[in-house]
């Protein structure tokens, strides 16, 4: 039972985009998908979660060829938050996170969905703002929403089978104290038997709250592992183009990183 | 950190009532229902020919077996059935169609200022239509009893195409520029109708309506027969948007959002293109263009209801009616013995909004 990506590629014209490449997502665990810009994060998720279809590969949600299950079924275990939602329209709030219930409610919201959608929106601490219109809210806002969409949508558990939740860089318009609220709430997502993929750019949130860390570059997977196996100076200097010190904290369980200048290209 | 270490709340639930939703929106049904229902009387009653309510309402319930002592004069009689009923009629369809296929077309493109008059949709329409009935003559021998069915099929076909076209140059996907669709629009409109205005001005058939009929639209060519002929595309377009309201709340989070929410994107726009260009070629080839219905009513509605297609789409069937009819209304009777062109009013009244969403939404991609 997981999601499987099975030596997957994407080709774009006569370039490969991403790939070959092979990863599984395991409930309980959260996964960190790191890499420069233009590394093929966005196309791994966007392949992992059906958007795409691999030019070669497939892959699988609980053993089943994900392009395979009908949709609604599909969309009881899988949940994607994309980069960025343009929503012109002036939902409110709390409609906006009630629409993440639709593939639950096939007859109309009932109880059940709308104290899912408050508890997403209480989560994400935006319960507050419920009756405001959605294009009035600022970005790090919008995002919020996006994700409380997401969670309520996820918010129970299917009959048969895990919740899997795919993140587009969930904290990129969040100040400090919200970005760790929103990786908190994914770990407690994994606790409770679902399975996070989150495409981060800040190394440091990644090694805190991930358990596993995949490391991308020009399309590929240079390395995956745990957050303290992974997060050495030679890979991020050879991935990143960044010199950085890993320093450990005895009080802390995860590595800290400080950049210290740019690293000298490659000879 | 398995997942047998938790217990996930069950996935299945028994009962499901209804909740409201708190600080909801108001329900719009009575007000409109209402609005429909004096718009639709005073159309019965009030023209050149004036046919009276209470004697309306009279010959009603004597027809019911309930003497009032008030009644039609067979005059009266004639006007109201053979011209005034299926006038209403007719209004009440090509407004309700108008108006859903513009709310549809806007979530389908993710954009309040689409509309089928400014998407091209109507002047194909309008474009197959003309074709259909200049090209009438050499066909009709050979249809049979197809015949009724030429102008509509083509005025759909017409529809369809153009919507398409306009799709295309627009890019409809995720993120749709304002500017492109409605430059898309505008190309597709004005080379239909310039085959319009060709066609009309070589046309010698008795048939062809003047070119004020396709470029402004009429309610004045109703009938029994053409009430019948398009009732069919016009109900089945109508229950087709109507049915997909609840999709196109997702699709207005996006195509992509949509698509993780268990909606199959591709057929529900496939679905919403075909319905939209039913409705409105159907429209198009019994009332000619009448412009800005569809942007102005669910403009309206999105205002006092807000964005739930659960509710925009049934009320923007019934105030797209009362709309329709009332205009027709002061088509008849402002300048008699004149009739102005509906189409021309209906514009009056939905340019200004147009302008005021266009200023509005500058920010808005």
């Amino acid at each position: 039972m997981s999601l499987e990506a099975r030596g997957i590629e994407v080709w774009r014209g006569r370039g490969r985009t991403l790939g070959p490449l092979s990863l599984e997502l395991v409930p309980g665990e959260v996964l960190a998908v790191v890499g420069p810009n233009g590394a093929g994060k966005s196309t791994l998720l966007s392949a992992f979660c059906g958007e795409l279809s691999c030019t070669v590969g497939e892959v699988l949600l609980d053993g089943r060829p994900l392009l395979k299950w009908p949709p609604r079924e599909r969309a009881l275990r899988l949940g994607v938050l994309p980069q960025e939602s343009s929503l012109g329209f002036g939902f409110t709030v709390l409609e906006v996170a009630l629409l993440g219930r639709s593939p639950h409610a096939t007859r109309g919201e009932g109880s059940v969905d709308m104290e899912a959608a408050l508890a997403s929106l209480e989560v994400m601490d935006i319960r507050h703002l419920s009756s405001r219109p959605y294009t009035s809210l600022s970005g790090g806002e919008r995002q919020r929403v996006q994700l409380a969409r997401v969670l309520a949508q996820l918010w129970e558990a299917p009959a048969h089978g895990h919740r899997y939740l795919l993140l587009d860089e969930p904290t990129s318009s969040l100040d400090l104290s919200h970005q760790h609220l929103v990786l908190e709430e994914a770990t407690r997502f994994a606790r409770q038997g679902g399975a996070v993929l989150a495409v981060l750019h800040d190394l440091n949130l990644a090694a805190r709250y991930a358990h596993r860390i995949a490391v991308l570059k020009d399309g590929k997977l240079v390395e995956l592992g745990a957050p303290a196996q992974v997060l050495r100076p030679d890979l991020i200097a050879s991935t990143f183009g960044l010199q950085v010190r890993v320093v450990e904290y005895p009080d802390s369980p995860a590595p800290f990183i400080i950049p210290s200048g740019r690293a000298p290209p490659p000879a | 950190m398995s997942a047998s270490d938790v217990a996930p709340t069950p996935a299945t639930y028994p009962a499901r009532e209804q909740v409201k939703v708190p600080g909801g929106r108001p329900r719009p049904w009575f007000v409109l229902g209402a609005a429909l229902v004096v718009v639709t009387l005073t159309s019965l009653s009030v023209g050149s020919y004036r046919v009276p309510l209470l004697g309306l309402f009279g010959s009603v319930l004597e027809a019911l077996g309930l003497e009032t002592g008030y009644r039609l004069e067979p005059m009266q009689q004639a006007v109201l059935l053979s011209i005034r009923l299926p006038r209403v009629v007719l209004g009440v369809m090509v407004g309700a169609v108008l108006a859903t296929s513009g709310a549809a077309l806007q979530a389908l493109f993710r954009n309040p200022l689409v509309e089928p008059g400014l998407l091209g949709t109507s002047s194909g329409a309008a474009l197959g239509a003309v074709t259909a009935i200049v090209l009438d003559a050499a066909l009709s021998s050979r249809l049979g009893p197809f015949r009724l069915l030429v102008v509509p099929g083509a005025a759909f076909l017409g529809a369809l195409s153009a919507t398409v076209l306009a799709q295309r140059l627009g890019g409809g996907g995720g993120r749709t520029e304002t500017a492109r669709i409605l430059l898309a629009g505008v190309a597709v409109s004005a080379g239909a109708g310039a085959g319009i205005g060709l066609l009309t001005q070589m046309a010698t058939d008795a048939q062809l309506r003047t070119i004020t009929f396709w470029t402004w639209g009429s309610l004045a060519g109703a009938s029994w027969s053409v009430v019948v002929a398009s009732t069919v595309p016009l109900l089945i377009a109508l229950v087709l948007l109507l049915k997909d309201s609840r999709s196109l709340n997702l699709l207005l989070l996006g195509e992509r959002e949509a698509w993780h929410l268990g909606v199959d994107v591709e057929k529900l726009k496939r679905r919403l293109v075909l319905a939209a260009a039913l409705g409105v070629g159907a429209a198009v080839s019994v009332s000619g263009v009448i412009g800005f219905v569809g942007l102005l009513v669910p403009a309206l509605l999105r205002l006092a209801l807000g964005p739930d297609h659960r509710r925009l789409m049934g009320a923007s069937a019934l105030l797209g009616s009362a709309l329709l009819v009332a205009s027709d209304v002061l088509a008849r009777t402002a300048a008699v013995p004149q009739e102005l062109p509906i189409g021309a009013l209906t514009s009056m009244l939905g340019v200004p909004v147009f302008v005021s969403l266009l200023v509005r939404g500058k920010g808005m991609s």
